[in-house]
């Protein structure tokens, strides 16, 4: 039986990858990409405890986080592509109209 | 160790892995591949824990959905000049020491956390006889209702976000 703090370890050990990639990366695609990595390690650690707290609501969570994370990509990228059009670059230190 | 420890060690360490490729890439288009194998792996540690809805939504979703939109986009913008330059912004240091000390504490806090029961209703048996699929159906369309609603709303408005947003502005 695998106990539970692995796979929280695990999730822990994930969303701080993703922390990493988001904070930086310069490429705006796989800003959200890391993203969705952190949304994914959350999922990991709510089916566990599901899981191991014999539930369904965990699960049920799990399926509202990708609801959430399906519009979120969507509207994402949609701004993504509204804002290239405008201004062709996708670096973030590069995108800085609103600095002072 | 057990059969499913060392299976569990196989994912584990595949799946950082994994993640540490999926940041790491140059060019996104490894990055979205490297995510998709990320993903089937995922899928296949939700199996490990009961729960085969979710493990066959997340290929049909994520894998399905979600990582082709990523792809289209990138096939969208021609990102070409751009794979030749640095890939880290000037603060990567901090973000290394940010994303260790987080994950540092995050250890000492849940490391060794355990539950406590009483467990709930729905333990493996009962989900092996019932199935899944059914079991989750009627927590979701009884007890969560109201949510499921509002999911198809938030849904809808990312359809017509997205395409009011992506749209070309005609003159």
């Amino acid at each position: 039986m695998v106990p539970l703090s692995w796979y929280i370890v695990l999730s822990a050990l994930m969303f701080s990858i993703g922390v990493f990639g988001f904070l930086s990366r310069r490429n705006l695609i796989i800003i959200f990409i890391s993203i969705e990595l952190m949304l994914n390690s959350v999922n990991i650690s709510l089916v566990a405890f599901s899981h191991y707290l014999q539930s369904m609501r965990g699960q049920i969570l799990v399926f509202f986080v990708i609801t959430v994370a399906a519009a979120e990509a969507a509207i994402g990228l949609a701004i993504l592509i509204a804002f290239y059009r405008n201004n062709p670059t996708i670096k973030v230190d590069e995108i800085n109209l609103l600095k002072g | 160790m057990s059969t499913p420890q060392v299976l569990f060690a196989y994912f584990a360490v595949a799946m950082t892995i994994l993640s540490l490729l999926v940041v790491t890439r140059r060019n996104p288009v490894h990055s979205v591949l490297w995510m998709l194998v990320l993903f089937i792996h995922i899928a296949a540690l939700y199996l490990f824990l009961n729960a085969e809805f979710i493990a066959a939504i997340q290929i049909i979703i994520y894998a399905g959905a979600i990582l082709v939109l990523f792809l289209f986009v990138i096939m969208l913008l021609n990102l070409r000049k751009e794979e030749t330059e640095k890939r880290f912004q000037k603060q990567w240091l901090y973000s290394i020491a940010i994303s260790v000390l987080f994950v540092f504490f995050l250890v000492l806090i849940v490391g060794n956390i355990t539950v406590i029961p009483p467990p709930g209703p729905y333990t493996a048996d009962v989900i092996k006889s019932e199935g899944h699929i059914m079991t989750v159906g009627k927590v979701l369309y009884s007890e969560f209702l109201l949510p499921f609603e509002i999911a198809s709303l938030i849904l809808l408005v990312a359809i017509i976000g997205a395409v009011v947003l992506a749209k070309k502005r005609i003159e």
